[in-house]
């Protein structure tokens, strides 16, 4: 590595592994309304997301680790929301984008879900209505340092279980709490 | 190659007599007691017996004397006290005569409407909604099921004894099976395979369903479901007052908001007959063109990466962001303005509106070139769009059509001009016209209308900010000064009534429109005076056009079905509302 000219670094490759997935997130954008807009100016040049890594956006559930969804989700999407998110690998982590996502907003209505955690775990709640593209870029911060956290405490629990010798399932959502941006 | 035609011709206006002969020679074609003139309105209203509507609609159609082409809408509205209880509200439009009419038929919740598909294919979709918010049947309707809400809900939403939070879990085995019409062909050389398209997916804007039944790359059939964004826009304005009704415009078309709050505040004050103040008139005008750009910048920057050219998205988008600017300047908010209020706006434009706005001026005709330079004359462009998804002026009339994809196939209709409001008939523009109809110019009539709204808004900035009030004084609409409320018994009172009760709106109905970003966007209100809207039906552009999509696609490929939803600018949140 001539970036490093001759010196060496001396790291685990879980630490190397925790840093690449902390500073490159590849979203999933689930954008239905208003925050997808928002979103889209967070892309955008003004705003350059790619300075903090999570630019390359996939439309597939299975290449992507984070999922954003932006904008209202009403009870006929709540279905294929879920069906998203069943089919991501993990680790995955869920940012909810905007007072709709988070908590249905404004529309306490017939046909709108009450935020997106009545059917799938939220990491990072953003508000706003939309939120702002700074509002957002926080919301990727907060992300970052929460998946530190996570990994580290997955590994922890994957190696109790190891010791312990029993198979159990394995699940990153063992911690309750989520951090709000 | 599609060419820019020479400016139209004005919209002819027919004297307002010939029109009423016109009315009153149809009307003399049915009994006496079948059709009720109702007075007093803002438009000609006929209460029509249910039983003559088929034959009605069509006369009125196709009488040279009358001629309406275009069904704007169709609305239902709920008298849960009254006898029939239902009233199905029809809103027709001549474009060539610049006419309007409105056709009130009152039906009980087991009369079946007649079907008027055959007469105006736009009313396919309306009578769907019709049947899915109210309950009402529809006889020789092909397709009558849910629009919006999803099919495991029960109910029907906007009936006034609905409960506006009674939510209904969708369950897999109740999810929408799409019905296709199969052309009746012998020539089955391949095995026919059925796709699903969205509504997760890129292409379907994250919110249309498509399933289209392939032969090889062709598509023989498709049906469109959507309602992924329903969130119930209508009966929310039931439930708030008047005021309080205009952040949730602001969420119908999100990409140009502010077209939204003026087309609603119009419509009210059209109610309360409220005189507007010349400058928050000129500071509308401005912002409203200034919104268009917006629109027309992520409509085309969307179609563009829709069929593979990523770079003038990019471009397109930095004059929304310039524009961003100058609407946080003026509201602090970037997307969702609320900046319009009845009777005038929110608060004043900011001592530096007039250097912002020519700064903009200059900012934003270069990106416009850039796109054009690199997009108009680009082989993989004209090949990907040029004749696809192309429609015929009268065909896309009878769907329901308005706004710049109708202006792409040779209909010269525009609000602005044909039934001129604000300033716009005070500027000197001109409507752009193509005749291709097809994606190319769709995309071509928006660069053309963007350069158009640069005009106008250049023209009112020559002519100066108007010195005066940014709201109108009537103390029942606007709320008085802070100073006054601190310091005037009578202000405080006002302050607190409004606060408190919300404007106090006379009884009546009222249809009100403006051009929004892609077609009349037209807003019908009921008040019956209790300081909440009774009825407020949304005419959205949108929704005639996509009802279309299908037989747009039918026929062509399947990547051509792609590059053409981009073209036709459906915002999904005025869509489904």
């Amino acid at each position: 590595m001539n970036i490093i000219g001759e010196s060496w670094v001396t790291t685990k490759f879980e630490n190397l592994e925790d840093w690449a997935q902390r500073n490159s997130f590849w979203p999933f954008p689930f954008g239905t309304a208003c925050c997808a807009i928002e979103f889209m100016s967070t892309l955008s040049s003004h705003y350059d997301v790619a300075r903090f890594g999570s630019e390359v956006v996939r439309f597939s559930p299975r290449q992507s680790d984070v999922l954003l969804v932006a904008g209202t989700i009403n009870d006929k999407m709540a279905p294929v929301l879920k069906k998203i998110y069943d089919q991501m690998a993990d680790p995955k982590w869920v940012i909810s984008m905007g007072a709709c996502a988070c908590s249905g907003g404004f529309y306490r209505a017939y046909h709108v879900m009450q935020g997106i955690d009545e059917v799938i775990p939220v990491d990072v709640y953003v508000p706003g209505c939309p939120p702002t593209p700074e509002g957002l870029i926080y919301g990727i911060l907060q992300l970052k340092e929460k998946v530190a956290r996570d990994r580290k405490k997955l590994r922890a629990r994957a190696k109790s279980i190891a010791a312990e010798g029993e198979p159990r399932e394995v699940s990153d959502r063992a911690d309750a709490g989520s951090a709000t941006a | 190659m599609p060419t820019l035609a020479p400016p139209p011709p004005e919209t002819p206006e027919a004297p307002a007599a010939a029109a009423t002969d016109g009315l009153a020679a149809v009307r003399a074609r049915f009994p006496a007691e079948s059709i009720t003139p109702q007075q007093g309105l803002d438009q000609p209203t006929w209460i029509v017996e249910r039983e003559i509507l088929a034959d009605l609609a069509r006369q009125l159609r196709d009488d040279p004397a009358t001629k309406f082409d275009l069904l704007l809408d169709v609305a239902g509205v709920d008298f849960p006290d009254r006898e029939p209880r239902f009233d199905a509200v029809y809103h027709l439009c001549s474009l060539s005569r610049g006419a309007r009419l409105r056709l009130k038929v009152p039906l009980a919740e087991d009369q079946p409407l007649p079907s008027l598909i055959p007469v105006w294919k736009a009313a396919n979709w309306f009578e769907r909604e019709l049947y899915d918010m109210f309950g009402l049947q529809v006889s020789g309707h092909p397709n009558l099921r849910r629009l919006l809400c999803h099919e495991g809900f029960q109910g029907h939403a906007l009936r006034k004894d609905y409960d506006p939070a009674r939510r209904w879990i969708l369950t897999e085995d109740k999810i929408y099976q799409p019905k296709f019409d199969l052309p009746q062909t012998a020539d089955d050389l391949f095995e026919r395979m059925i796709v699903n398209i969205g509504p997760s997916h890129p292409a379907m804007h994250g919110t249309f369903r498509l399933m289209a039944v392939l032969d090889g790359e062709t598509i023989v059939a498709s049906d469109v479901e959507i309602g992924y964004l329903h969130r119930c826009f209508e009966k929310m304005a039931e439930t708030h007052n008047w005021q309080q009704v205009i952040p949730y415009t602001d969420r119908l078309n999100y990409c140009s908001s502010f077209i939204n709050n003026v087309g609603y505040c119009r419509t009210v004050e059209k109610l309360l007959q409220v005189e507007v103040p010349p400058r928050a008139v000129w500071a509308r005008t401005i912002l409203s063109e200034f919104s268009r750009i917006m629109d027309h910048c992520v409509c085309n920057g969307s179609t563009l990466v829709d069929s593979g050219g990523l770079t003038n998205f990019w471009y397109m988008f930095q004059p929304r962001e310039e524009i961003y600017g100058l609407l946080e300047s003026c509201c602090g908010a970037r997307l969702t303005v609320s900046y319009g209020r009845i009777g005038g706006l929110a608060q004043d434009l900011p001592p530096d509106f007039m250097e912002r706005s020519r700064r903009l001026l200059e900012i934003i005709p270069p990106f416009i070139d850039d796109v054009e330079k690199l997009v108009d004359k680009n082989r993989i462009w004209i090949d990907r769009s040029v004749g696809v998804a192309a429609i015929a002026g009268d065909e896309a009339v009878n769907w329901g059509w308005t706004g710049p994809c109708l202006r792409a196939s040779g209909v010269p209709y525009d609000v602005r001009r044909a039934h001129p409001y604000d300033l716009y008939d005070t500027v000197d523009w001109e409507v752009p016209v193509l005749y291709g109809g097809d994606v190319y110019d769709r995309y071509r009539i928006r660069m053309l209308e963007i350069r158009q709204s640069l005009s106008i808004i250049r023209q009112l900035l020559d002519r100066g900010m108007p010195e005066g009030p940014y709201i109108t004084d009537d103390p029942h609409v606007a709320l008085p000064p802070k100073e006054a409320c601190y310091n005037q018994m009578e202000a405080m009172i006002y302050h607190f009534k409004l606060i408190m009760d919300g404007i106090q709106v006379p009884e009546g109905e009222t249809y009100s429109m403006v051009e929004g970003a892609n077609g009349e966007l037209g807003f019908y209100a009921i008040s019956d005076g209790s300081g909440r809207p009774y009825r407020l039906k949304c005419r959205p552009p949108c929704f005639p056009i996509f009802s279309t999509f299908s037989r747009l696609i039918d026929g062509g490929s399947v990547s051509d079905a792609i590059v053409s939803l981009g073209g036709l600018n459906i915002i999904a949140g005025e869509l489904e509302r």
